[in-house]
């Protein structure tokens, strides 16, 4: 596989620089009582694809009505159980580390979202999808494509077996390489509770150079992106094991509520 | 030091964009066909979504949600898998090159009374690091529209960006312009977005 010329581009300290601009910015808002939002901002600078893509006008507050307090009623028709397995989707195995993968869906008061439909989608372990607009020079493994679909229990949990995905290079800037990470897809018990995000691996060294990654100003925000390594979950002459549980939703509550004191 | 709270709500998972590599992945079979396209009732919802310099954006993904003739949200289970003699509410389209989207559905009723029928959206994309949700009106339904809560909320000069226009009969089309020139109007839902122990982190920081 023929080595490609270096992109030109900006460099990652021009965009490590943007970046702690930006968390500093953040935290003073912070200190001076601003909420801190749970999310990242549409518009990140240093992600460059968020530049013509981000709304310029504050969004409108709306209520929502009976069809936004539901959700699509998914269930195990959907979703065959092998889907929860990527490393059986071929008639061999896949290369790499094998992972399995599982925790619990709840919403912001902490109860289990039951039953509803959780899809993934990832790089193989050399850092390449199986997508034909990926044109990163790192093989395709005829073994993995990448793709998990699975129905939460009634305890709101998810498990998977799949590959550890690798980095991979991007053209946001010069040298830009994503953390290994995998996609997630959920639908709540609401359909704003919907969410799509990325789960993250501990320890990633690319964790600080990742625009984003980074673009959650909050650290303890971020850190809720990476799974756990989890001794109890690996198992023996097989798979690592990792935990990652996910909250669709803000508790609706209010911290400072006088009957909180029962919980005490 | 600043008192405690006693309940510690748990802390929300934060958004990731959903990139451009989804494609093998979300979409599915039949997915932008929320009703066949030959029932009598069925619609054509399409448009397409372009960026802040106009251009269609060519790695996007939009969802639709919405309630039956009657106004009543489905409940039937088995919504990827469906039947195409149901009605499953629920439609998944990816963009083509040309940034244009399309489903079959069927026009909603009201969900309640002084509301005018609607189709929620949500929108997906790299470079969108949170999805953005909307809604589709109906030009149709000017009496409907001219007194909907949500609408008559907005910014007159903005309002038409939440309305799908026919373009044909049983057609409807709903443009999505994330920003600049006639940028739509999108939503957020009130109590669903607020990292309330984000705030408390950072108290104890």
């Amino acid at each position: 596989m023929p080595r490609p010329a270096p992109q030109p581009g900006e460099t990652q300290q021009v965009i490590s620089t943007e970046i702690a601009a930006l968390h500093r910015a953040a935290h003073d808002a912070a200190a001076s009582g601003a909420p801190v939002p749970a999310h990242p901002p549409r518009d990140f600078p240093p992600y460059r694809s968020t530049r013509l893509r981000h709304p310029t006008h504050e969004l409108v507050r709306a209520d929502p009505e009976e069809i936004e307090l539901v959700s699509p009623a998914f269930g195990h028709t959907d979703v065959a159980a092998e889907e929860a397995d990527l490393t059986i989707q071929h008639t061999g195995e896949p290369l790499g580390e094998r992972i399995i993968l599982t925790g619990r869906v709840l919403d912001g008061e902490g109860r289990p979202v039951r039953n509803q439909l959780v899809e993934i989608w990832q790089a193989n372990a050399s850092g390449r999808y199986v997508h034909k607009r990926d044109q990163h020079p790192a093989p395709l493994d005829p073994n993995f494509t990448g793709v998990g679909r699975m129905i939460t229990g009634d305890d709101g949990s998810y498990r998977l077996t799949t590959i550890k995905p690798g980095a991979y290079p991007w053209k946001n800037h010069r040298n830009a390489w994503r953390p290994a990470h995998i996609h997630f897809s959920f639908f709540g018990s609401e359909f704003t509770q919907r969410l799509i995000t990325q789960m993250y691996f501990p320890g990633d060294p690319l964790f600080a150079l990742d625009p984003i990654y980074q673009s959650i100003s909050d650290q303890g925000a971020r850190d809720r992106l990476v799974a756990t390594y989890d001794h109890d979950v690996s198992e023996p002459e097989w798979a690592l094991g990792y935990r990652w549980d996910v909250v669709l939703t803000g508790s609706k509550s209010t911290p400072m509520e006088p009957e909180d004191a029962d919980h005490a | 030091m600043p008192e405690q709270p006693t309940h510690q709500p748990l802390a929300q998972t934060p958004a990731q964009t959903v990139g451009p590599f989804f494609g093998y992945a979300l979409p599915y079979a039949g997915g932008s066909d929320v009703r066949a396209a030959w029932q009598s009732d069925a619609i054509r919802l399409h448009g397409t979504v372009f960026d802040g310099a106009g251009d269609p954006i060519p790695d996007a993904i939009v969802e639709i949600w919405g309630a039956d003739a009657a106004g009543r949200p489905p409940t039937e289970r088995g919504v990827l898998d469906r039947d195409a003699h149901g009605f499953s509410g629920f439609g998944r389209a990816a963009v083509d090159r040309g940034g244009h989207y399309a489903f079959t559905t069927i026009k909603p009723g009201a969900t309640r009374t002084g509301l005018a029928p609607y189709l929620l959206v949500t929108v997906f994309a790299r470079g969108v690091l949170h999805h953005l949700f909307t809604r589709a009106y109906f030009d149709d339904e000017a009496a409907a529209n001219g007194t909907d809560p949500l609408l008559s909320s907005v910014d007159p000069a903005r309002r038409n960006t939440l309305v799908a226009v026919s373009d044909a009969p049983g057609s409807y089309r709903f443009d999505i312009r994330l920003q600049g020139e006639g940028e739509t109007v999108f939503l957020e839902f009130a109590a669903l977005d607020f990292g309330l122990d984000g705030r408390h982190e950072e108290m104890q920081r």
